[in-house]
């Protein structure tokens, strides 16, 4: 019934047109659908505003230069404090990065650049898209049992091991598509000038992607910095002091900081859960923000 | 000249094509390819060795329970007297009781939104659309866990109230609607609906950015409506990518952690009422890990090895949807 033509109508899809010989219950159907969709919109944007207001409105008192820098005190006591947390975000997220972005940019150029139509690069990248869904606690659970069981300690790095599988498949699914983009033609030109495969690709090839990339990693970062769960038990989330060391003694983390003092019933603990959160929105809007920039600014240019 | 542009540091240049690749270009180029080839092959070995070591370290819960892991809702980590015993299968329910609400919200919702930008959106509004996805993507978890418990949970436990004074003593419909807990089997699949809601968008997006012009033309050319074109166009031709997108979405909804551990409630329970607290696999071992040791631990793993089962097949499955949906889309 949806496909018969209305006789006398022609192609062109402008309402006016059409209005005139369409049914009644066909347009209604129509404006109906119609109508939906823009509910949906409705339905999706409202809740997520009343969010981003809620946190601005509960965190932003709580900000101050204090809340960014001081210790965080006991949850029964009042005041800010939050500086650890953030020293401990940036230091975990920091190594996640380092261990994550080259294996996965290598990774993908040995999908894209050498594996090319073989089985074992068609393995590999299937995989890393099936990676990209196992459930963040699950990496949780594997770095302690991998890592943190074997050390007998719970160090930042625990936490940068867990963020860095989780980054692991996202960064390699992003390089793969932007070095799918770089024109063919110019490897070609670039072999023609009797140039190996392996310069071509550094010299030729990454510097043509790179914004792509380079979006694509600070993307994954974002996501790995808001991530929690992860980190439970793998960095003993309760640390109160600043810790830049990575490697040795506990840490903690905005996200982390955010899930134990959400279940406080303390009004100071459950204010500076808020501060956290504004804290931590902000870090990733700031992320996604200059990824967005990167990549629309400075897109792939063929020659 | 070029080719000394191109070789700096590079011995001199070589007169003719054939004898470009020298030999240490050709060892460095061999080096470059296996150091590649053995990122690649991280990921094979890392998704093994999660295998592996949790498998492992899970061994004395599932050797103790057996199949009773998984049928059992008997979950007793330390009883007073006795055995301790754990049966998942409460875990397993609620995990499977979210996703489903929550793929009943998103799913509807994130169609209407990928609609809403490939068809029917005036220039003017895509934009900031796409924004607000974006935005809900960004959110972490944990925010949104935050809201939940600090700011949803009395109004939502309110209307709850309401809602099953409305339904009481309707058969079957008053057992669904009854309770009025703020933490719950809903409030979590509501949280999680709004996360998955920009996945799911964004994956449905691309398959129907991929339905060719010609299939849609043809339908409006037949004197098809809009909506009756996004139906048989665009909905039938993207059918398989769809389900992908959707499969995709349930394997993310079940491995949602935090959010649903803020406001699950944390009462393992097995009921039709969508009101009343339950618990689910990721969340149970967020709440509990921290305070487990020995046996409880192991089934705490134990059942993140039952989770990463599901999720991978779930995934290997949806990927195929999507890259069958993908491959018959480009060769249209």
């Amino acid at each position: 019934m949806s496909a018969h033509a209305s006789p006398g109508t022609p192609a062109p899809p402008a309402s006016s047109l059409l209005a005139s010989s369409i049914a009644p219950g066909r347009r209604f159907r129509n404006r109906l659908a119609t109508s939906l969709v823009f509910l949906t919109v409705a339905v999706a944007a409202i809740p997520l505003l009343l969010l981003i207001a809620y946190v601005v409105q509960r965190g932003g008192p709580a900000i101050s230069s204090k809340f960014l820098t001081k210790p965080i005190p006991p949850p029964l006591r009042k005041g800010p404090g939050m500086g650890p947390a953030i020293v401990g975000t940036l230091v975990i997220t920091f190594w996640a990065t380092v261990i994550a972005v080259p294996l996965g940019i290598l990774g993908a150029i040995y999908v894209t650049e050498y594996g090319a139509g073989n089985h074992l690069a068609r393995v590999i990248r299937f995989m890393s898209d099936v990676m990209a869904g196992v459930p963040s606690i699950v990496m949780g659970l594997f770095i302690f049992t991998a890592f943190t069981l074997k050390t007998h300690k719970l160090t930042g790095l625990g936490g940068s091991l867990a963020l860095a599988c989780l980054m692991l498949p996202i960064v390699i699914r992003s390089t793969e598509s932007m070095l799918a983009l770089v024109p063919r033609e110019l490897r070609e030109a670039s072999y023609a000038l009797g140039t190996t495969k392996s310069r071509t690709v550094l010299t030729v090839v990454m510097p043509a992607a790179l914004p792509g990339i380079t979006s694509g990693c600070l993307l994954a970062i974002a996501r790995a910095a808001g991530e929690t769960a992860p980190l439970l038990f793998t960095i003993g989330a309760l640390q109160s002091r600043s810790n830049w060391n990575a490697f040795k003694g506990s840490n903690t983390t905005l996200s982390a900081q955010i899930f134990v003092n959400a279940s406080q019933p303390f009004a100071g603990a459950q204010q500076r859960a808020w501060g956290a959160a504004l804290t931590l929105i902000v870090m990733v809007l700031v992320l996604t923000v200059v990824a967005r920039i990167v990549s629309s600014r400075l897109t792939v240019k063929a020659p | 000249m070029t080719a000394t542009a191109l070789h700096p540091q590079g011995p001199a240049p070589p007169p003719a094509p054939p004898t470009l690749k020298a030999s240490r270009p050709r060892l460095a180029d061999k080096s470059f390819r296996m150091i590649t080839l053995a990122c690649g092959l991280a990921v094979l070995a890392i998704l093994a060795l999660i295998a592996v070591f949790t498998t492992n370290k899970a061994m004395p819960a599932l050797r103790s329970e057996g199949l009773g892991f998984l049928t059992s809702r008997n979950w007793n980590p330390s009883p007073a007297s006795g055995h301790a015993h754990f049966g998942g299968l409460a875990f397993i329910y609620g995990t499977l009781g979210i996703s489903f609400i929550a793929l009943a919200i998103s799913v509807p919702v994130s169609l209407g939104l990928a609609l809403f930008l490939s068809e029917v959106a005036p220039r003017r509004l895509r934009l900031p659309v796409v924004y607000v996805i974006d935005l809900m993507a960004a959110i972490p978890s944990v925010v949104f866990g935050l809201w939940g418990i600090l700011a949803l949970q009395k109004p939502l436990g309110r209307f709850y109230g309401h809602v099953s004074d409305i339904f009481a003593g309707v058969p079957l419909l008053d057992r669904i609607f009854r309770g009025s807990s703020g933490r719950s089997f809903f409030t979590a699949g509501l949280i999680v609906a709004m996360m998955i809601t920009p996945i799911i968008t964004s994956l449905t997006r691309e398959v129907f950015a991929t339905v060719p012009s010609s299939q849609k033309e043809a339908a409006l050319a037949l004197g098809a409506t809009r909506w009756e074109m996004m139906r048989t166009a665009i909905l039938g031709y993207g059918r398989s990518g769809v389900v992908g997108a959707v499969m995709l979405g349930l394997g993310r909804a079940m491995g949602e952690t935090i959010a649903v551990a803020l406001v699950i409630g944390s009462v393992p329970s097995i009921t039709l009422s969508l009101f009343h607290p339950g618990d689910a696999m990721a969340a149970v071992i967020a709440n509990q890990f921290g305070e487990s040791s020995g046996t409880f631990q192991a089934a705490l793993i134990a059942l993140g090895v039952v989770l990463f089962a599901i999720t991978i097949v779930i995934n290997m499955v949806a990927r195929a949807f999507v890259t069958r949906a993908e491959r018959a889309l480009g060769q249209a």
